[in-house]
């Protein structure tokens, strides 16, 4: 739930209070012969095999389509829901506007990816167009939108440099692919999944790991590097071009995760850096959305060199018709079909609605959001920033640390992250594996959120830090404005209690829940993240 | 079933040496000095903000000791008679009452008082560190008290008790006084398995555990015949051995052809076996400080490094555990110029199919 946004003073942080309904479980709610839609009795007994026919019926709720949708639009409400004011790093969590649903549902729900490709022009120039779109933004050659997300883009580029390795008769003697440790967890499962052998570089002085260091695990078993730039601290590898040149000479190719593209846009080219291959979040920097680890897309693309190997069917340009074709040499697929088609649609309605232009402002706008919030977060009390001592511009994100908070307080960034979700913030974004910096956070406001926004975000950061100086029970015990307040979460650990289902629930505890059991066993985990 | 009970023990005058500038609080005439310097102890005050956090998701019965060595910090406990000597036998004492009348001890102190827990604990009942201690190395203990409450009222609550083996690690304070910093490894302890509750990094929960383990059947399956392994001491070391046939925990045992054929070797007995045949080392990572050689393994002599060489030495280590390390590894053999040629970039494995690349100084 939003907070109301208002001049700044702290009488804004007075009287909020986010819905809460004593909302049973939707079992409870039933009543024998209550219906929603009524509909009449077939005529005729359906045609069904023996074995497939029900014994019993279904137990499902019976209710009213009303008492249906005033359920579910109360727990709605009691989801935190990130649409509260909520600045995710790592990997720029954006408004995905409402024109692309409409755009989806107009265009794209009646076809079908079994179509003749003659009856689907319209979808394979969005592809087509796009493609090269992106091909303008990163330099690469051609792009593919099959990868259901940016984990699945990086296994992509595995399976690309098997194929690749396999045309060159390399593939056994090249078995090992180089990543460092702030680079996306993605990266390195997806290389030991393709089956290559993982070193992991370590950070040194300069906040990176040193050219020695990568010079000394390079060789003849060099496959690839795969590595996101900036790394998981917001920091950009100042040798990235000799890192790119030392991988290559070395007979390997060179992999950008650029999920985290948006402080770059228009201004940074993965090929000119000399990489082969790319990936973007169609479902975080373009716009579409990220839907919980749902429907998304890691856009892949590749230099001409490496195109032979990408996943099929690409989409060939014929004057001015386009077909399906599948590469004799390609790596087979990733997905099924051509990805998921509506999210390449709203990415792509979303950059033609931005332009180049647009775009570049964007860009601008992530740097200066993060440049302003590093400002204000350094003047909080106790707060400090990762790295201090490296002093490269930081562009659209930054990780700071509440080491000292929790030093001099007791209170975590969990707690205090907690006690911000009473004044309708979402919970921090923490950090990705390992945590090298002690009580992270890493805010990143993209271009979206208004000054407004990000004061308010700021203020009520630093007024619970206040807090935790002040009152730290307050802060360790919250959140006391949240929908549901503090879980064990024990429940998770012990199989005699939990339950995903209403018959398991029924089995294991007999009795319907009662209000005061769900408020302190609610299944849930609490601070679960999975970007 | 009988509720599950906790047991405080706190070292009232653990951590009194720290703001004096003083390398722990181990010796009597350090304490005095601390004392008539101004230092007040702070372990009552922490050892109440851990129980504090504790009574607010348990309310499971507390077993501690008079005043300051646990009552003054837990209300409605119940008291184990005992008169204070002001010494580390208070400690010794009460772990040793409590031994059969709680599951879980939470102890507030630093490494040493860890060391007296761990000594006391006969019946190898699971333990917990509040930090109020100048030295902390060990992993035994959370990084705040408040999550040392909150570990102990989960690891009570939940229903198996899960646990892992913990190195208490502590400093020789005479090489110390030396000008040397070493950190050694005394004996391990079972401590509550907690998502993020305990000190460092540690936040990749057990997965890492597994992943180890899997990197260390992978090596199993693929030695050599022939080749002999001389493997290190440490709780990584002890579940590879394990696999082969099961060997010593703080000692160096040597395998050929899939078994273990030597326990407990001394440097002699190391070097016999290098100069018999192709061997090969390996090793875990002593917490703390990192060290690869030189602390708890120095059975493995430099002349035995030198004929092995640096490439015949496999290490092992969780991801957790490296990234907790301040300055990356570095090894002691005890000679300057061998300390050299370990110097440099060496990978770790720390899964299947997993390295990391870690810097070695000397
Ligand atoms: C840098 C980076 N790469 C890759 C990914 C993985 O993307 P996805 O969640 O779409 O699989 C993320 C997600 O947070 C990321 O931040």
């Amino acid at each position: 739930m939003t907070a109301p946004i208002s001049r700044r003073s702290t009488s804004r942080f007075e009287g909020y209070h986010a819905p809460r309904w004593a909302e049973p479980v939707v079992h409870e709610l039933s009543k024998a012969g209550r219906r929603g839609l009524v509909f009449d009795c077939p005529k005729t007994e359906p045609n069904l095999p023996e074995m497939a026919r029900r014994q019993t019926a279904p137990d499902l709720p019976e209710m009213t389509e009303h008492d249906a949708l005033r359920h579910y639009l109360h727990l709605s409400q009691m989801c935190l829901g990130m649409m509260g004011v909520s600045l995710f790093g790592t990997c720029t969590m954006k408004y995905n506007p409402r024109i692309g649903e409409r755009a989806s549902l107009e265009h794209l729900a009646h076809l079908h990816p079994l179509q003749h490709p003659d009856t689907l022009q319209g979808l394979l120039e969005v592809y087509a167009i796009f493609s090269d779109m992106l091909c303008e933004l990163s330099g690469m050659d051609q792009f593919v939108f099959q990868a259901g997300g940016g984990a699945d883009a990086a296994y992509t580029h595995a399976c690309v440099t098997r194929e690749w390795l396999k045309a060159r008769g390399e593939l056994g003697q090249r078995d090992q692919i180089v990543t460092t440790i702030q680079t996306h967890p993605c990266s390195p499962a997806t290389a030991n999944a393709a089956g290559f052998e993982v070193i992991t570089l370590s950070l040194e002085e300069g906040g990176y790991p040193s050219l020695d260091q990568l010079k000394s695990v390079l060789g003849p078993r060099t496959a690839a590097l795969m590595v996101n730039n900036p790394d998981d601290m917001g920091i950009y590898n100042p040798d990235i071009k000799e890192w790119v040149r030392l991988v290559h000479e070395a007979g390997g190719l060179c992999f950008y995760d650029h999920a985290n593209f948006n402080g770059v846009m228009t201004r940074l080219r993965a090929r000119e850096l000399g990489f082969d291959a790319c990936m973007f979040m169609l479902h975080k920097t373009f716009g579409a959305p990220k839907g919980g680890g749902g429907p998304a897309v890691g856009a892949y693309g590749c230099s001409e060199e490496l195109k032979p190997f990408l996943p099929g069917p690409l989409v060939v340009r014929d004057g001015d018709r386009f077909r399906l074709e599948d590469g004799e040499q390609s790596l087979g697929r990733v997905r099924e079909f051509m990805g998921n088609a509506p999210q390449v649609l709203k990415a792509y309605a979303w950059a033609r609605g931005m332009g180049a232009e647009g775009l570049r402002e964007a860009a601008d706008l992530s740097v200066l959001a993060n440049n302003y919030m590093d400002k204000r977060l350094g003047e909080v009390r106790g707060v400090s920033r990762s790295n201090p001592d490296v002093d490269v511009p930081r562009m659209e994100m930054t990780r700071h640390s509440f080491e000292q908070v929790t030093a001099d307080t007791g209170c975590t960034v969990v707690d205090i992250s907690m006690r911000m979700t009473d004044y309708g913030i979402d919970a921090l974004w923490l950090s990705h594996e390992p945590w090298l910096v002690a009580e992270p956070f890493t805010p990143e406001a993209g271009e979206l959120w208004s000054k407004e926004d990000i004061d308010y975000w700021i203020d009520v950061l630093a007024a619970v830090v206040d807090e935790a100086y002040e009152s730290p029970e307050t802060v360790k015990s919250a959140p006391h404005k949240a929908p549901i307040h503090q879980l064990k979460g024990d429940a998770l650990e012990d199989p005699a209690r939990w339950a995903t289902t209403w018959a398991a629930y029924l089995r294991k505890h007999g009795a319907p829940v009662s209000d005061r059991e769900r408020d302190q066993e609610t299944p849930f985990p609490i601070g679960g993240q999975s970007a | 079933m009988t509720r599950p009970r906790l047991g405080l023990v706190v070292n009232p005058l653990a951590g009194i040496g720290g703001p004096a500038g003083l390398n722990g609080s181990d010796d009597a005439a350090a304490i005095q000095r601390a004392i008539a310097a101004g230092a007040r102890p702070q372990a009552t005050e922490r050892a109440a903000r851990a129980m504090a956090a504790f009574r607010r998701e348990s309310d499971a019965s507390v077993v501690t000791g008079p005043g300051a060595l646990g009552a003054d910090a837990a209300n409605c406990a119940d008291i184990v008679p005992h008169f204070i000597t002001g010494t580390a036998e208070d400690t010794r004492a009460l772990v040793a009452a409590m031994q059969d009348r709680v599951d879980l001890i939470l102890f507030c102190g630093g490494d040493g008082t860890a060391r007296d827990v761990a000594a006391a604990n006969q019946a190898g009942v699971p333990i917990l560190g509040v930090p109020a201690g100048v030295k902390m190395h060990s992993g035994i203990f959370s990084r705040t008290p408040e999550r040392a409450g909150q570990g102990a009222a989960a690891f009570l609550a939940a229903p198996q008790h899960p646990t892992e083996l913990v190195e208490i690690l502590d400093i020789d304070e005479a090489a110390r006084a030396r000008g040397r910093l070493s950190a050694e490894v005394h004996t391990v302890a079972r401590a509550p398995l907690l998502q993020t509750a305990l000190q460092g990094p540690k936040s990749a929960g057990n997965s890492a555990v597994g992943d180890l383990d899997a990197a260390l059947a992978r090596y199993v399956a693929e030695m050599q015949p022939g080749v002999t392994y001389v493997i290190g001491p440490g709780t990584t070391m002890a579940a590879l051995k394990d696999r082969l046939g099961g060997g010593t925990l703080l000692g160096v045992d040597a395998a050929r052809n899939g078994r273990i054929v030597g326990r407990n070797l001394d440097r002699a007995g190391i070097e016999t076996l290098a100069t018999a045949g192709a061997v090969r080392i390996a090793l875990g990572v002593v917490g703390g400080q990192g060290f690869l050689l030189g602390r708890g393994n120095q059975q493995i002599g430099p002349a035995t490094l030198r004929r092995v060489g640096r490439d015949a030495i496999d290490v092992f280590c969780t991801p957790a555990k490296l990234a907790a390390l301040p300055r990356g590894l570095c090894v002691d053999t005890g000679e300057a110029a061998l300390d050299a040629e370990f110097a440099g970039y060496m990978q770790i494995a720390t899964g299947p199919g997993r390295r990391q690349v870690v810097r070695v100084g000397s």
